[in-house]
């Protein structure tokens, strides 16, 4: 066991939130085809009360902080609140950003406060295919710029790249782009629905075919037979957690609202009129999450992915059920391995076919010859 | 002996986890060493921490646990956790600033 899945289990074990993510504005100067937020100030925390959050979290154990938007470069005093959280907190702090507001200067105060990362949203190594996504021209330039002025401060920079329709040809690109700037690089084809519940935009996902054969790119996944084999089913599957969200992290938006993780919109409390600590230990909604396991899901334990799905609860409440199936990794589980899922099944047999396809009647002249019903 | 701000720590159930500002390596400190890093505030010298904290606290003895808390400083000092120097250090006089 790794040191860190150690701290993991340990925190686990005492119900310490040890990452939280921490959006701290809703508001961006991108407009990202597939964002799932709305981008309108609704009445951010101030920053007396974020730094109150922060005290709040830095005593109930939490040690991953990461800081995200939105764009969190547009908040005034946001390096007022990273020099708080690093140097009288101790977080270990993560940012997530567009970054392209961020020149020498603002790299080089990164580099004095110190983080362990910053992640940098970047869909394509061409420009009028990133800048067609965030609807920003001249944004790819500014946040490769930003890049570069990062790393030239020692920084450690991860890009963070969604698959959608618009971008998948460039994947490849994107990652030798990468490589040259000395940058790690992610690739995500998971859409989130909109924050109203609002689903079109699952529309921009890439769909199976094309899943499938990124899920067959070696130079993606390393060796692709044992990639997409369906692991045997673990001697403790079925009593394992889902996911950490609600165990050992959670996720605060920039009003104070509090969730189990940034894509599980169950409201479990509010920073502004409890503390913290209540929320994370006294939330009914919180205990409810934390009191599923696998086995308690609906249709997921009798699928053959259950041992190995990356499903997510979150997504899964979102339609509908937070212990049902999350479809989109039903796609990706189906995409890997070639097998259908038991939600993909299920609904197969209770979906009326458009056309219906009936023998042919034998004397065409009775039946007035219609094949289609 | 001082804990270096770059640092990131957070006490789990009585033991530090910390991670270098350097290269983010993650470390967890047992309670002796936890001790000790608590005790690191750029004033007090190694050897009383270890004769006022560890010994009172752990039941050592005293040549043998500041030969471990020196090797274990070191070693901290190393990986960018803590920072060591000859005189008290400030957060406005951190090691190797001239003034």
């Amino acid at each position: 066991m790794s040191l860190l899945q150690e701290v993991n289990e340990k925190a686990l074990a005492r119900n310490i939130p040890l990452s939280v993510q921490l959006d701290l504005t809703y508001r961006c100067n991108e407009r990202c085809v597939h964002c799932y937020l709305d981008h309108d100030d609704h009445g951010e925390m101030t920053t007396a009360e974020i730094k109150h959050l922060l005290d709040e979290l830095a005593d109930a154990g939490v040690f991953v902080l990461s800081l995200s938007g939105g764009e969190i470069f547009l908040r005034k005093d946001f390096f007022e609140i990273l020099e708080y959280a690093r140097l009288q907190k101790q977080f270990c702090v993560k940012l997530k950003t567009n970054a392209i507001v961020v020149r020498e200067r603002e790299a080089a105060r990164l580099r004095e406060i110190g983080v362990e990362s910053i992640q940098i949203s970047i869909y394509s190594h061409r420009a009028e295919v990133h800048d067609g996504i965030t609807v920003v021209p001249g944004s790819l330039r500014r946040s490769l710029d930003a890049a570069r002025f990062l790393k030239s401060q020692g920084l450690r920079v991860i890009f963070a790249n969604v698959l959608m329709v618009q971008n998948v040809q460039d994947y490849q690109g994107m990652r030798a782009l990468a490589e040259e700037l000395g940058v790690e690089c992610t690739l995500d084809p998971t859409i989130t629905p909109m924050m109203d519940g609002n689903r079109s935009v699952l529309s921009l996902g890439i769909g199976h075919e094309t899943l499938r054969q990124v899920f067959r790119d070696q130079a993606l996944v390393g060796e692709v037979d044992e990639f997409c084999a369906i692991p045997a089913l673990g001697e403790n599957s079925l009593s394992a957690l889902p996911c950490s969200a609600g165990h050992t992290s959670c996720y605060v938006s920039p009003y104070g609202d509090v969730f189990p993780c940034v894509q599980f919109p169950l409201l479990t409390g509010n920073v502004r009129k409890q503390k913290f600590l209540d929320i994370w230990r006294h939330s009914e909604k919180m205990n409810e999450v934390r009191s599923i396991r696998v086995k308690d899901l609906t249709t997921c334990t009798s699928c053959t992915h259950v041992g190995s799905c990356t499903r997510c609860p979150g997504l899964a409440y979102m339609e509908g059920n937070m212990r049902g199936p999350s479809s989109q990794d039903c796609e990706k589980s189906f995409a890997r391995t070639g097998v259908p899922s038991a939600n993909m099944l299920a609904k197969k047999r209770v979906a009326p076919s458009l056309v219906q396809i009936r023998a042919l009647p034998t004397s065409p002249i009775e039946s007035g010859g219609g094949a289609l019903a | 002996m001082a804990r270096n701000p770059r640092a990131a720590a957070r006490s789990l159930d009585g033991e530090m986890m910390i991670m270098s500002g350097r290269d983010s390596t993650l470390f967890t400190l047992n309670k002796t060493a936890t001790t000790l890093w608590q005790s690191a505030d750029g004033a007090t010298p190694l050897d009383e921490i270890v004769e006022k904290k560890i010994c009172a606290e752990f039941e050592v003895e005293p040549t043998e646990a500041l030969a471990d808390a020196e090797t274990l400083v070191r070693e901290l000092a190393g990986h960018e956790i803590l920072q060591i120097s000859e005189t008290p250090i400030t957060p406005d006089k951190p090691v190797g600033e001239k003034r």
